[in-house]
């Protein structure tokens, strides 16, 4: 018998919003994380999350059109629209849940202005609502007795007959290998940002889920489209939140302009992330920063504005940087921070195609939401803001469509043979001779040292080229890599080597996706091919692993009711 | 610069039951945190160093930890604010939580005393449609509590849980203050009436160790004073603790300094014959050697207490002002 109906793997946003989901429909669920889930990385968004609540204003049409146009005609219009739709309903969700949204002076709930937005439609919570919104999911699954697997490092998905059955993992507490069995497994284990150095993604960033579903047949998709945030710190690349220039920040070069204004007249610091992080680079390749930076400056909102809607980037720029934020423009530059690509899946979360039509490689049973999934909403582009309303749209989503799925599966796994060949793997690994000089932490910071610099806000075929070389001999490496501490209890020398693996198979397909896409779109821009090319590229970009290698395809966009037209803010 | 450091070890795998330091030496650039070094050293010297950590940034709560014997978030901490002079730096798991390996402890204890605040929201009636109608004061007042990350500082460091592992501690403390200030909750009663318990918030001794360590400026200490005078202002059954706040109140305000003798006798209760009797020795002792606090009306007035008397007063009368303002608000 199946341990669980539903498990998901990883508790960020999209986890526990799917654990929720699936048990107030009456799921037997569970979750399942590396770390405890209120250390998962949706901590770290602060801004906001998106809804065009506010129908006297605003519009659920405006928000999809941003959002369209965000992604540089890239994200699919049909799933663009459902979440756009469900955003109002989910911000109210939330906000029942007991997340302490900021209030108008009606005492109902206010709005701040985001890049690439029509309107000031993004609600939050000083400059830490993911934080804040982190804290209060988890509150609903203590609140709702769900089984929570934490610290349980996933290392095997068990397929059988071609449908996934649940994984194998290993407690991290007591190094104890097991399987966990279900009728339906949900991959939101979150980006792989760590594959780039430096980034402002946490260590436990390492495209786990992505890896996983990649290698039992799944699609990745448009894994190319890598976004650099504009503002992240010099030196270890910690973020600070586009709220700062929705509240009205300037970026200013060394001689003191803001120079967006020759970039986007009309947008300015609050034209997409793509645009700015491009002009920025731009600013600086030109020689007008200042030590590899341009300043964003929030002198002129004053101390009582910073101190209450962005404290926590205060205390970052000064923790971090040495600069009162209240008094100085802190040096800042574009940084890697999300990856629009991921786990295709359909609009209900599934990495399968359910029409029977085997239009793309998927996995029955298996499911993805959350930045591990590529739905597509964000296309090239993602909007600020734009990914905390997709962590909860699709996770709500894929954890009921997933209880339906799995209302309709036989009982029947044999687990057995899985836990033996994982422990087979793993035990190979640590018996490996530690002779070769090499070790993790060198194979991974040249992995991402090689990806910041050519898969970076400008790109082109020989670097992409000379990106993938690398990332294939670092794979040579890696298959012979030594674990050298051997113990079972909280080995992180063997869960590091493990997420190495899983990070070079997703840079692999960066690099592999990138060289296929022949335009420049979104945050895939080429300094060899500058233009946008809708007549051959309107296309999304497939991955899937053939005989080790990652197998190149195309798949056609889904478009409603806006039709491409130039990108201008 | 060189960096020294000095880490607290333990395998509970390896046959020595007790932990032992380990000195490591690495070169660290000058802006390296705590962090930042024992990262180098897992991954250039030992990977055999256990630690949790994340974000790097100061929002997961992964990589508590004590530095120089006080709970520190090692990424927050840098190397030249607690090495100036490149000084060896001492690094030990959190207090008062079992040792998992290294620096790595067992948190269940943690989050088994912040379930039993009932953490959640528990709204009155059923949910409006659109969203609660909320002042904006109130949700701000509230970003302080939220912001904790549950990093486990305040409880390495809290004095009270060190002998009494009855207390709920600094952090579950906070997290309740998070919901009975929240005006969408309505579990005040049951929770205020559990705080008012053994354990709860008046056993905190206000040393202040959790101010200090917090790294987020929750303090959870002022939360526990706000849910004192929530317990209070609800006329909760008066315990050892609120009794002692009264009556020292009630000595201050009438001569202008304290009565200790009227602060034992009433915090312990009058009626409460085997604590008064159990403490009679100390009092006779004291009275023998003519150091025995006059009592009640012997207690006699400073000069000036009149003028203390009315800043009582004053904030009395401002503190009900208040609590009008609020409950029209309501």
């Amino acid at each position: 018998m199946a341990d669980h109906d539903v498990l998901v793997v990883g508790a960020g946003l999209a986890g526990m919003r799917a654990a929720i989901a699936a048990h107030r429909v009456g799921a037997n669920v569970a979750l399942m994380s590396k770390v405890h889930p209120v250390r998962s990385h949706s901590n770290a968004a602060q801004g906001g999350i998106n809804a065009a609540l506010r129908g006297a204003e605003d519009s659920v049409d405006s928000h999809v059109y941003d959002t369209v146009k965000g992604s540089d005609f890239l994200g699919d219009q049909d799933a663009i629209e459902f979440m756009c739709n469900e955003a109002p309903g989910e911000i109210i969700n939330l906000e029942h849940m007991g997340v302490v949204f900021n209030r108008d002076d009606e005492g109902r709930l206010g709005t701040r202005a985001f890049g690439g937005a029509s309107y000031a439609r993004t609600f939050f919570v000083a400059d830490i609502t993911g934080q804040a919104i982190l804290h209060v999911m988890y509150e609903q699954i203590i609140k709702s007795g769900v089984r929570s697997y934490e610290e349980w490092f996933v290392t095997d998905l068990i397929i059988e007959d071609d449908v996934c059955k649940g994984v194998v993992a290993m407690e991290l507490l007591t190094g104890r290998v097991q399987t966990i069995t279900a009728k339906a497994v949900i991959l939101a284990t979150g980006g792989i940002g760590r594959a780039f150095e430096p980034s402002t993604n946490a260590l436990i960033c390492t495209g786990d889920g992505i890896a996983l579903a990649y290698r039992a047949g799944a699609t990745l998709l448009d894994m190319e489209m890598v976004q650099y945030h504009p503002t992240t710190l010099m030196g270890n690349g910690v973020l600070l939140t586009e709220a700062a220039r929705g509240e009205g920040a300037y970026l200013l070069n060394s001689k003191g302009e803001r120079f967006m204004d020759g970039y986007a007249p009309k947008m300015r610091e609050l034209a997409s992330r793509d645009v700015v992080s491009r002009a920025e680079a731009t600013e600086i390749e030109q020689g007008r920063g200042i030590n590899g930076c341009v300043l964003l400056d929030l002198r002129h909102l004053g101390r009582d504005l910073i101190m209450t809607k962005l404290s926590y980037i205060h205390e970052v720029a000064q923790d971090f940087a040495i600069v009162d934020i209240v008094t100085d423009p802190v040096p800042i530059r574009p940084g890697q921070h999300y990856i629009m690509g991921g786990i295709k899946t359909d609009v209900d979360g599934r990495t399968w195609d359910d029409s029977g039509q085997a239009r793309w490689s998927g996995v029955k049973g298996l499911f993805a939401a959350g930045e591990a999934a590529c739905v597509s909403v964000h296309g090239g582009n993602r909007l600020g803001a734009n990914s905390l309303l997709e962590t909860v749209v699709f996770g709500k989503r894929t954890g009921e469509v997933a209880f339906e799925f799995a209302k309709s599966q036989p009982d029947d796994v044999s687990a057995a043979a899985h836990l033996a060949d994982a422990e087979r793997r793993l035990k190979a690994i640590l018996d490996r001779p530690d002779s070769t000089g090499d070790f993790t932490a060198k194979v991974r910071l040249e992995m991402g040292e090689i990806m910041n610099e050519h898969l970076a806000v400008f790109r082109n075929e020989e670097g992409m080229a000379a990106a993938q070389t690398k990332i294939r001999e670092l794979q040579e490496r890696y298959a012979k890599l030594p674990v050298p501490h051997k113990g079972r209890v909280f080995n992180t020398d063997l869960i590091f080597h493990l997420e190495l693996g899983y990070m070079l198979d997703g840079a692999e397909a960066i690099c592999a996706a990138g060289l296929t896409r022949k335009e420049s779109r979104g945050a895939h821009f080429r300094r060899d091919m500058p233009e946008r090319n809708d007549a051959e590229w309107l296309v999304h970009t497939t991955a899937v692993l053939k005989d080790g290698t990652p197998e190149i395809g195309t798949l056609p966009v889904t478009i409603t009711n806006w039709t491409p037209v130039a990108r201008v803010y | 610069m060189q960096a020294t450091l000095r880490v607290q070890r333990f395998d509970p795998e390896s046959p020595e039951t007790s932990s032992s330091m380990q000195e490591y030496q690495i070169e660290a650039e000058d802006h390296f945190t705590v962090l930042d070094c024992l990262i180098k050293v897992r991954e250039e010297v030992d990977p055999s160093l256990a630690l949790r950590c994340s974000c790097r940034a100061s929002i997961c709560g992964s990589c508590a930890m004590k530095v120089n014997g006080h709970a520190h978030l090692a990424c927050k901490t840098k190397m030249t604010a607690v090495a100036p002079q490149g000084e060896p730096v001492t690094i030990e798991p959190m207090g008062n939580q079992k040792v998992v390996k290294d620096l790595v402890t067992d948190s269940t204890l943690f989050w088994d005393k912040i379930r039993q605040v009932d953490p959640f929201l528990q709204p009155r009636g059923p949910e409006p449609e659109e969203e609660y109608i909320a002042p904006n004061a109130a949700m701000l007042n509230l970003i302080t509590p939220m912001g904790c990350i549950m990093c486990g500082a305040c409880v390495s460091d809290c004095t009270v849980l060190e002998v009494d592992k009855n207390f709920l501690g600094p952090a579950a403390l906070a997290k309740a203050y998070r919901f009975v200030a929240d005006p969408r909750d309505n579990a005040d009663n049951q929770r205020l009436t559990m705080l008012n318990e053994y354990g709860g918030a008046w056993d905190c001794t206000r040393c202040y160790e959790c101010v200090q360590a917090c790294p987020k400026g929750v303090a959870p200490m002022e939360r526990i004073m706000e849910l004192r005078d929530a317990i209070q202002t609800a006329g909760m059954p008066s315990t050892i603790g609120s009794r002692h706040v009264d009556s020292f109140a009630r000595s201050v305000a009438r001569a202008g300094w304290l009565d200790e003798t009227m602060l034992a006798v009433e915090s312990w209760g009058k009626l409460n014959l085997p604590k008064l009797i159990s403490n009679a020795p100390v009092g006779i002792r004291a009275l023998i050697r003519g150091k025995f606090p006059k009592p009640g009306p012997l207690h006699h007035k400073r000069p000036g207490a009149e003028n203390v008397g009315r800043i009582f007063k004053r904030h009395e009368a401002a503190r009900s002002g208040v609590a009008a303002a609020a409950r029209e608000q309501h």
